[in-house]
C-alpha cells in the first residue's frame, strides 16, 4: 500500500467497451450472412471477405501513414462496417468495386469526419449509395438464389421481390420465401428470419433499443396499408414492402447505428418514422425500385437538428 | 416489482459484509471529533483545551440553520482544537479528545430495553433531535432538524424511510434493520408524530429479503407502517429515485420531496432518532461497513465519531495487500481516501478497499454516440451533451440542459464503453453553473 490511487467516483465500472458492442453486432449480423453464403454461394463469401478486408485494411493504412495515429482497427468497427458494406451488395460484384465501396465508407464518410462516432453519415450505406450512383448497372442485376452455387461473376441474375411483383399478387409460397430469403437481392438482405433473428440478439444483449426498427417497420406497414387500401393496383402490398427489400436490414442495422441515430428514444421514434415515410416516398414514387439506404442518409443529416430539439423525458 | 421509472443500473452487488453481526470497536487513546459536516456550516467549539468531557456532552454547537451539534464520543480530556484532515480531503476544525475511561453522562440511558411510549409533544421531539446533532446518515449529512420542520404551507402526507442501501459492498443499513428492527419502528412513530403523518413506507431492495420479513413482521403492531420490497436498482437510495419509486411521484426539477408531499428519512438516522428522543443519547457513534474483494473478515462495526480509521480497520483485520484505492462510503458515490488517518464522521457508511488491478481507469475513447449514458441516467439528462459543454465551458446552455438536476450518481461514467470521464466533467459544470446562479440571485437581492 505504499501508493494510492485518487478519482473522482464511480471507482466502479460496468466493463462495457466499444469491442463488446462491435463483437454483438458481428454475431447478430451471423444469422442474415448466412443465409446469404447459402443461397448466393461462392460469389457471397468473396464478396464479404473482400469487403472485410479492404475496410480493416484502409482504415490501418489512413490512421497508420496519413493521419499518423495508432490504429484502432482492434475495435472492430471497421469489421462491422466491412459487413454491412457486403450485405447491401449484390454478390455477383466485381471486388475491384468492392474494394471502391469500401474506401469510400471507411476513407471518406468514416475517417475524413474524424473515425468513429464523429462521422454524419452510416459509412457502409454511403459506401453503397456511392456505388449505386456509380455503377447503376451492376449495382441493381441481383443474381437468382442458387443454393451453395460455385457461380460468383456469372451469376444468374433476375430482379428482387421488390421490383417484380410490384403491385402483383401476394401468395403464401412466395411470402415464405421472403421470409427465409429465396430471392434475388443484395446477399445480406433477403432472409426475413435471419434478420428478426439478429434484431431479437441485439435488443437482449441491449446492444440497441427497439424504438427506431419499430418505428420504422410500423411506419412502412401503416403507410403502404394506407396506399395499398386505396389502390391495390397501383401500390404494393404492405407484406411486401415489409419482407421485400431491404427495408429489414436497414430498419436493424444500418439506421441503428450509434453514431448516426439520435440519442434519446423520443428522437430515436422521429428518426424512424421519417426513415418510414422517405422509403415509401422513394418506393412508390420515385425512380428507384429501393429506397431504404436514401431515406436512412437523408435522416441521418437530420440527427443532430432532432438531438438538439428532442430531448429525453425529464425526471420531474 | 416497484422500482423508479428513468434509467438506472445494476451494478455488482458484491455485499460480503451481509448477515455480519454489528461488532463494536473498542476506544482508543486518542480521538478527532470533526466539527464540519458534510454539508451547511462547521459547529462552533464549545470546548477548550484542558477541559474535560463525558460521552455524549456538547463539544459542538450549531452555528447557523444548515449546521448541526456535535457532541463528543468518548470520555477523557480535550487536548487541543484544531484543524484535522478528514475524509472529504479538506483540513477542517476537529476537537481533539484523550481518552480517559468510559463515563457517559448521567442522563442517557443506557439499558437495551426498548422503550416503545413516547409521550413529548411535536416540539419536544424536534428539539431533541436537533439537540442530538441528527443528521442524514445515508451520505448528505442534512441536519434531520430541518427536513422535519416543512416550510410554511407544506404539509406531509406520508414518511417514506429509506433501507434501500443500494451502493454495492455496503450492508451496514441491512444490519441494522435485522438487529435493530424494533428501535426502528419506534423511531418511525416517531417522526410520524413531528410530520403528523398516518402513513409511512420503508423501501428495502429485495436482495435483503430477510430485512423485508422480519420488518414485516414486527411492522404487524405498529400501525400506518408498511414495508414494500423494491426490484434492486441503483440509484434507488437517491431520495428522488426512492419516492418515484414508492409514490409514483416525480418532486419538480429544484424542488424538495415536501412538493410532493413526503419526507424522506435514511434508516440509520431514524433509529439516531430514537435513541435520541427515547433514550436521551446524542449522535456521537453510527454503523459502518467494512468490505472489499479482498478483505478477509468484511463486517460491520460499531464506531464512534473521531476514531481515526486506520484504528478501526486494524481491528477489522487490517489493509489488505494490493490494495490500489481506499474509498469512504459505497465505490458508486464515495470518495476515494489518500491515507486512512482520518476521522469517523456522522457520514461514514463505510470503507471499501479496491484491489489495485481494479484501481486505474480505463483508457477514455471516442464518444460513440451509443446513447447508453442518455439510457442510464435517472434524472433524463444527456451526460454526453454535458460533458461536451463543460469542455467547452458552455455553461448557459448547461444550464437550459438541466445540469443541476444531476445527482452525481456516476451511473453514467460506469456505463459508458469507451471509458469516457462524463460524471468528472458534468461535477465540474455543475460546480460552475451553481456558483453562476447563486451570484446571480446575489446581484437581484
Amino acid at each position: 500500500m505504499d501508493k494510492l490511487i485518487i478519482s473522482p467516483a464511480p471507482h466502479i465500472h460496468g466493463g462495457d467497451s466499444i469491442e463488446k458492442n462491435m463483437r454483438g453486432v458481428i454475431i447478430a449480423m451471423m444469422p442474415a450472412l448466412l443465409v446469404g453464403f447459402y443461397f448466393f454461394g461462392m460469389g457471397a463469401l468473396i464478396v464479404t471477405l473482400v469487403s472485410v478486408g479492404s475496410c480493416v485494411l484502409f482504415e490501418y493504412l489512413i490512421q497508420r501513414f496519413l493521419l499518423k495515429i495508432k490504429p484502432t482497427i482492434t475495435d472492430g468497427s471497421a469489421i462491422v462496417t466491412g459487413v454491412l458494406l457486403a450485405m447491401n451488395l449484390p454478390s455477383n460484384i466485381p471486388v475491384w468495386m468492392v474494394m471502391l465501396g469500401a474506401l469510400f465508407a471507411i476513407g471518406v464518410a468514416k475517417m475524413s469526419f474524424g473515425g468513429l462516432g464523429n462521422n454524419p453519415f452510416n459509412p457502409a450505406l454511403a459506401g453503397r449509395v456511392f456505388l449505386l450512383i456509380s455503377f447503376p448497372v451492376a449495382m441493381t442485376s441481383w443474381p437468382e438464389p442458387a443454393p451453395l452455387t460455385t457461380a460468383y461473376l456469372d451469376a444468374q441474375t433476375g430482379a428482387t421481390a421488390l421490383s417484380s411483383l410490384k403491385g402483383g399478387e401476394v401468395d403464401i409460397p412466395r411470402i415464405m420465401n421472403l421470409l427465409i430469403g429465396k430471392m434475388g437481392g443484395s446477399l445480406g438482405e433477403v432472409s426475413a428470419i435471419a434478420i428478426l433473428l439478429g434484431l431479437l440478439y441485439l435488443l437482449a444483449k441491449k446492444i440497441i433499443s427497439w424504438h427506431i426498427p419499430v418505428s420504422i417497420l410500423v411506419t412502412v406497414a401503416l403507410f403502404t396499408s394506407i396506399l395499398h387500401l386505396s389502390n391495390p393496383e397501383e401500390f404494393a402490398s404492405p407484406l411486401l414492402h415489409l419482407l421485400g427489400g431491404g427495408l429489414l436490414l436497414g430498419a436493424v442495422f444500418m439506421a441503428t447505428d450509434y453514431a448516426t441515430s439520435p440519442m434519446n428514444p423520443r428522437g430515436m421514434v422521429v428518426f424512424g418514422v421519417g426513415i418510414g415515410i422517405i422509403t415509401v416516398v422513394i418506393r412508390e414514387f420515385g425512380a428507384y425500385p429501393e429506397g431504404v439506404s436514401f431515406a436512412i442518409l437523408i435522416m441521418n443529416a437530420f440527427t443532430p437538428l432532432i438531438n438538439n430539439y428532442i430531448k429525453p423525458k425529464r425526471f420531474g | 416489482m416497484k422500482t423508479f421509472r428513468i434509467g438506472g443500473i445494476h451494478p455488482k452487488e458484491n455485499k460480503f459484509s451481509a448477515g455480519q453481526r454489528i461488532k463494536t470497536v473498542a476506544l482508543p487513546d486518542r480521538v478527532v471529533i470533526p466539527l464540519a459536516h458534510y454539508s451547511g456550516m462547521p459547529s462552533r467549539a464549545v470546548v477548550k483545551k484542558g477541559d474535560f468531557v463525558k460521552v455524549g456532552q456538547l463539544i459542538g454547537q450549531a452555528d447557523g440553520y444548515v449546521s448541526a451539534n456535535v457532541h463528543s464520543s468518548v470520555s477523557g480530556r480535550v487536548s487541543k482544537v484544531d484543524v484535522q484532515l478528514d475524509a472529504s480531503g479538506y483540513k477542517r476544525p476537529a476537537v481533539f479528545i484523550d481518552v480517559e475511561g468510559d463515563e457517559w453522562l448521567e442522563s442517557i440511558d443506557l439499558t437495551t430495553d426498548i422503550k416503545r411510549e413516547c409521550h413529548f409533544t411535536k416540539e419536544e421531539i424536534l428539539t431533541k433531535i436537533q439537540s442530538a446533532g441528527i443528521v442524514g446518515l445515508g451520505g448528505a449529512t442534512f441536519p434531520a432538524h430541518v427536513k422535519l420542520a416543512p416550510p410554511p404551507g407544506k404539509k406531509a402526507e406520508v414518511l417514506i424511510i429509506n433501507g434501500v442501501e443500494c451502493e454495492p459492498f455496503l450492508t451496514c443499513d441491512h444490519q441494522l434493520m435485522l438487529e435493530k428492527g424494533e428501535e426502528i419502528m419506534v423511531g418511525i412513530t416517531i417522526l410520524m408524530k413531528v410530520l403528523a403523518v398516518e402513513k409511512a413506507v420503508i423501501g428495502i431492495e429485495n436482495n435483503k429479503q430477510d430485512a423485508v420479513e422480519y420488518l414485516r413482521k414486527i411492522a404487524k403492531s405498529y400501525p400506518g407502517i408498511r414495508v414494500v420490497p423494491l426490484k434492486v436498482r441503483y440509484p434507488q437510495g437517491g431520495e428522488k429515485q426512492l419516492i418515484d419509486a414508492i409514490l409514483r411521484r416525480q418532486v419538480p426539477s429544484g424542488k424538495i420531496p415536501i412538493e410532493v408531499g413526503t419526507v424522506v428519512m435514511n434508516v440509520a438516522t431514524t433509529f439516531a432518532v430514537y435513541e435520541a428522543v427515547q433514550k436521551g443519547k446524542p449522535l456521537m457513534e453510527r454503523v459502518m461497513t467494512i468490505s472489499g474483494k479482498e478483505v478477509q473478515n468484511p463486517g460491520n462495526y460499531l464506531v464512534r465519531l473521531g476514531v481515526y480509521l486506520s484504528e478501526v480497520v486494524n481491528q477489522a483485520g487490517g489493509v489488505p495487500e494490493r490494495t490500489g484505492k481506499i474509498i469512504g462510503g459505497g465505490p458508486m458515490m464515495g470518495r476515494s481516501l489518500m491515507n486512512l488517518d482520518v476521522p469517523m464522521a456522522k457520514g461514514s457508511a463505510g470503507i471499501v478497499f479496491v484491489p489495485d488491478r481494479d484501481s486505474v481507469r480505463g483508457q477514455d475513447r471516442n464518444c460513440i454516440r451509443c446513447a447508453k449514458c442518455v439510457t442510464v441516467c435517472p434524472m433524463g439528462l444527456e451526460p454526453f451533451l454535458l460533458m461536451n459543454q463543460s469542455e467547452r465551458e458552455m455553461w448557459d446552455e448547461m444550464e437550459q440542459n438541466r445540469i443541476m438536476d444531476c445527482i452525481e450518481c456516476g451511473s453514467c461514467s460506469y456505463t459508458c464503453p469507451s471509458n469516457r470521464p462524463l460524471l468528472d466533467y458534468i461535477r465540474y459544470g455543475k460546480t460552475t453553473v451553481g456558483f453562476r446562479i447563486r451570484s446571480r440571485k446575489a446581484a437581484k437581492v
